[in-house]
Parts: structure tokens; sequence; C-alpha cells
């Protein structure tokens, strides 16, 4: 009887371990996006705790899921550029750039989808330019991609003198309906956001791209002795952010059906912080795009939460800085640098 | 005659004035094990960046098989055949080991999708072969968490895997226990029993001279001797020749101080 049992028990056990052994490794790989995870779930529980009827309510969560997209198609590219070692503050520009290009062409009253098309190629146009003086005049992109934030700025200031474009007639185009009205309850904007966020992982993780990120970050010196070419890997990060920058200008568009000279703007900050609060490092060869979509997600809740939680809007800002700071802190303690 | 695998012609270096390397021809055959000697600043380090492709001579022509090359670079160089352990090993440090094995060419499928089995596979494979028997290490393990001689390891499976001609090793016993060298020294034989050449570049005369068929020293740039191991009984009579090259010619100093005091 018992040498029946026992092999079976042994099975059992092996398994156990075999699971356990699992549970550690994907722990261990994925320490950054959990430690981002837990920062959100304690941040949710806290509000939940202040004020539970608000935030058991589907509303609160519709709003956040109106404009998280947005914040998600700039995040995603950026966790790559910071990740090769980069900075690119050129996007808030850029997506007003590619935003007001497609409002350009709408309002001519070509069809939305050319529209889109040709603020998408916009995009990738000015990542490449932007790209392309960091990376072959060798300049501090800290500092470049903030005059070209500027200079894309300006440009477009100085071509509307500060007025806006309506666009009346894509309340009607099926691109809307398509990339930016509620499907059961969901904005639709968001189910793209989340594909692009799931491919932008894969690409990360499984693409020859994504893993050349990566080395570039981590030593580009051997990356060019293994014959890599560095500077075309970091100029495509950039490419990247403005294709992510060029979505993100045609979904605000269409959520708002206006174009305003300033679109992008109130992106800069808190998508900048969302990128770190995700759990990718400032030193860069590491990083993690599903870290980055819970940073957005995080920094989006912290508004409505507070607001939510029954405390004056002064208080936003205030709270802002103390969930970066402890992000921070966690992460610093979560991830050890290897050199 | 073995066909020769990369030949270097009267290839010079400058940086800005510094002449670091001044008219070097050299060649090297199929199944043979080169040991390249040298003091610091003689122009070691140069010759093999050139040779890696990571480094363009300021004149002179690279034949690769007989047939000259344009646009030399480091990936037409590992194309070629030629695979380098850089002295810093040229490692990523916060990547795994796959991704160290595989950098630069990486298993892809059509669009650049990885192929993650295949490249763990041939991983674990390649560590076997290098003899990495620890159960805590796998393909998946932090090269920054690796040992020195773990890390020597990681770098010599990068360069063994694409079945390179000449494979390049640059110090590569620097800072390695006895035990790890030995490992080193096996690893060359291997490769030359295999019928492919080692290009073995080595401040220690004796280990260079243990390995090494032919021997090239360079001496402020450029060749100062070529010696087969059989002109050379021992590794002392190398290092004998070595410090007759080293000696300065007989009358140089007093009649440079001649030449102030006439100024």
């Amino acid at each position: 009887m018992s040498e029946l049992v026992r092999p079976e028990a042994s099975a059992t056990r092996q398994t156990g371990a075999a699971i356990g052994r699992a549970i550690r490794g994907f722990v261990e790989a994925n320490r950054a996006p959990l430690g981002a995870l837990a920062v959100f779930g304690v941040m949710m529980a806290v509000f939940l705790a202040a004020n539970p009827r608000v935030f058991s309510e589907w509303n609160i969560y519709r709003s956040v899921l109106t404009t998280l997209p947005v914040a998600l198609f700039l995040v995603v590219p950026l966790v790559f550029v910071v990740t090769v070692g980069e900075i690119d503050l050129s996007f808030p520009a850029t997506m007003g750039f590619a935003a007001w290009i497609f409002a350009v062409v709408v309002h001519a009253g070509f069809s939305p989808y050319l529209g889109a098309l040709a603020a998408i190629f916009t995009g990738m146009f000015l990542g490449l330019v932007v790209g392309s003086v960091v990376v072959y005049f060798n300049l501090s992109s800290l500092v470049a991609t903030l005059g070209m934030n500027f200079v894309l700025r300006g440009v477009i200031q100085i071509a509307n003198e500060g007025m806006p474009i309506a666009l009346t007639s894509l309340r009607e185009s099926s691109l809307r309906t398509v990339f930016a009205s509620p499907v059961l309850g969901v904005p639709a904007q968001s189910l793209w956001a989340l594909a692009f966020v799931i491919f932008a992982a894969l690409l990360f993780n499984r693409h020859r791209f994504g893993v050349q990120v990566k080395i570039v970050g981590d030593n580009p010196d051997s990356a060019r002795q293994m014959g890599i070419d560095v500077n075309w890997v970091r100029v495509k990060t950039f490419i990247f952010v403005g294709l992510g920058a060029a979505l993100a200008g045609i979904v605000s568009t269409l959520i708002n059906f206006t174009w305003w000279p300033t679109a992008g703007e109130g992106y800069f900050l808190p998508v900048l912080a969302s990128v770190f609060v995700g759990g990718t490092p400032t030193w860069g060869g590491v990083g993690t795009v599903v870290g980055g979509a819970i940073g957005a997600l995080t920094v989006s809740f912290i508004q409505t939460g507070v607001i939510g939680a029954g405390l004056s809007g002064f208080y936003v800002q205030f709270f802002d800085g103390v969930i970066i700071i402890l992000s921070l802190i966690g992460h610093r303690w979560n991830q050890a640098r290897y050199r | 005659m073995a066909e020769r695998i990369v030949e270097l012609c009267n290839i010079s270096k400058l940086f800005g004035r510094i002449c670091a390397l001044s008219g070097i021809s050299l060649g090297i055959e199929t199944g043979e094990v080169v040991g390249l000697i040298g003091d610091n600043g003689a122009g070691k380090s140069t010759l093999i960046k050139i040779l890696a492709g990571v480094v363009q001579p300021t004149s002179g022509e690279i034949l690769v098989r007989g047939g000259p090359v344009t646009g030399w670079n480091a990936a037409r160089s590992r194309n070629a055949g030629i695979e380098t352990v850089f002295q810093d090993r040229a490692l990523a440090m916060q990547q795994s080991v796959v991704r160290n094995i595989f950098m630069g060419r990486e298993l892809a499928g059509r669009f650049g999708w990885l192929k993650l089995g295949r490249e763990m596979r041939e991983a674990e494979r390649l560590m076997q072969e290098i003899g990495f028997t620890s159960k805590l290490l796998s393909p998946r393990s932090i090269v920054g968490q690796l040992s020195g001689g773990e890390r020597q390891g990681v770098a010599i499976a990068r360069a063994i895997y694409n079945e390179a001609e000449l494979i390049i090793l640059d110090e590569p016993t620097a800072a390695l226990s006895l035990i790890e060298t030995d490992k080193v020294f096996r690893f060359v034989r291997q490769v030359k029993a295999s019928g492919r050449s080692v290009l073995f570049i080595g401040h220690n005369i004796h280990h260079v001279y243990d390995v090494a068929d032919r021997f090239i020293v360079l001496d402020r740039g450029q060749v100062a001797l070529e010696a087969s191991r059989a002109d050379l009984p021992s590794a002392e009579a190398l290092i004998t020749l070595m410090e007759e090259l080293a000696r300065p010619p007989r009358g140089l100093v007093p009649s440079f101080a001649h030449a102030e005091q006439s100024q």
C-alpha cells in the first residue's frame, strides 16, 4: 500500500517544488513591475478606505480610462528611450505637432484616416529628426530634446497664433467610433492602449529591437564591439516616441473634437514621472514596459483619488510628489544595479 | 601553404599626432596559434581592435581570405569569421548570460522576433561545452552576478558559438586563477585541434610560449620580431631575444646629450 502511495506523493512534491521554482523565477524576473503594482495596490486601498462609496462605483474608473490611454501611448516608448540611456523631453510638442497635422488634414475635408496616417508619419519623422540631432551631433539628450520641444512648440505657435482648430465633423466619423467611443461601457481608446502596451512589452522582451535597446543602454562600447549599430538603435527609440506621440495626439483630438495649440503640454511631467514610478531606473540597460503602464495608472489615479477621498484640489500636487518619492525609494530597495 | 584567413598589409594608425602603429604587415593562417607579445603601449590593443573592426586604420589594407575588404567594421569582421574576446570582455552586466552570448547576433525569425527557445538550448549546450557545471548558473543568470572566470567563460562561449575561423584572445589570462588559466589553455588547444586559428595576446611570455606556434613581437608600433616555435627552444630564448630588442642601440643616449650641448 505504502509502496503505491509514495511515488505519487513524491511526484506531488516535485510538481510543488517546480511550481515554487517557477514562481520564484517569475518574481525575480519581474521585480520592478511587481513593485509598481504593489505601490498602486496600496494607494488604491488607502483611497478605498477613505471613501468606499465613491471608489466602488464604475464612474470614477471610466473617467480615468478616458484620459489614461493618451498617457500610455507616451509612457511606453519613453521606457525604451530611458532604457537605451537617453531621455526625450520633446514628446509633448511632437504630440501637439502630429495632432496639428491630423487637425489640418481633417479640417481641409479629407478622410480622418488619411489625417491619422499623416499624423503618424509626421510623428515618426519628427522622432527621426530629434533622435538624429541628439545622436549624430553627440549632444546631451536632456538639453537637446528640451530645446527641440521649444522649437516645435514655437513653430506651432507661430503658424497658428494661438488659435485652436474645431473639428465637429469628427463626431460622426467612423475613426472616432472605432478608436474613441465606449464599447460596453469601456472607452475604446483604453482597449487600443492596452493592445499597444502588450505589443510594446513583446517588442521590448522578445524582439531584436528591444534586446538591443537594453544592451546599448547597458554597455554601448560592448554593443559596438559586437557589431551593433549603436547610434541607429538609439535613433530608433526616438522614432518610436514619435509614433507614440502621434497616436496620443490623434486619440486626444478624437476625444475633444478640437485641436489646441497647447495640445500635449499637460502630459509633460505626469508622463515623465510615470516612467520612473513604474520602476525603470535612470541609468539605462534595464526597464519595464508593463511597469511604466502601471506607473501611468498610478499617476492618473492620484488626482481622481485625492478629490474622491474628499480632500481639496490643493492636495493633488503634494500627493503626486509623495507617491513619486515613495516609489523611487521602493524601487531602489527592490532592484540591485550590476555594473 | 595554408590559406591566410586574414592579412594586414602595411597598416598604420595615428591617434592625432601619436603614431600607434606604423607599417604593420602580418597574416594568420588556418589552424595556427599566433602569440602576439609586446610591452604596454606597443600597439597590441590597437592592432586587435583593427582586426575586430572596432578601430579604423589610418592607412593600409586588410585582406580576408586573399581578397581586399571595404567598409571594414565590427559586424563585417564577425561575418568574416573573426571573433574577439576583448580584454574587458565586452559584456553587458545587467543582462542575462543568453543575451550576452547572442549579443549582436540574436537568433531571430521573420520580422525580427526572437527564437528564445532555440537561444536557451544553444546557450545551455555552450555553457556545458565551456565547463559551467554549477547548478546555480543558467542561461537566465545575470552576468553581473557571475565570478571573473565565469564572465570570461561567457565571453568565450560567445566567440565559439558561430564556429569562428579565427578567435582573438586579448589578455585572456589576466586576473584569472591558475585553474581558470588552465581552462583557457585547454580551450586554445581545442580550437587548434578543430582546425581553427587563434591569435593569443599576452603579457606573460611563459603563457604565450606554452600555447603558440608562432610569435610576433610588437615594439613601439612596429613588428620587431617574428619567430616560429621551431626557432626557439624555450620561453627563456624568447625572453632573451626580447631583452636584446628592448636595449637601446649603443651610443644613442650620449649622442643625444652631445646634440643638446652643441645647440
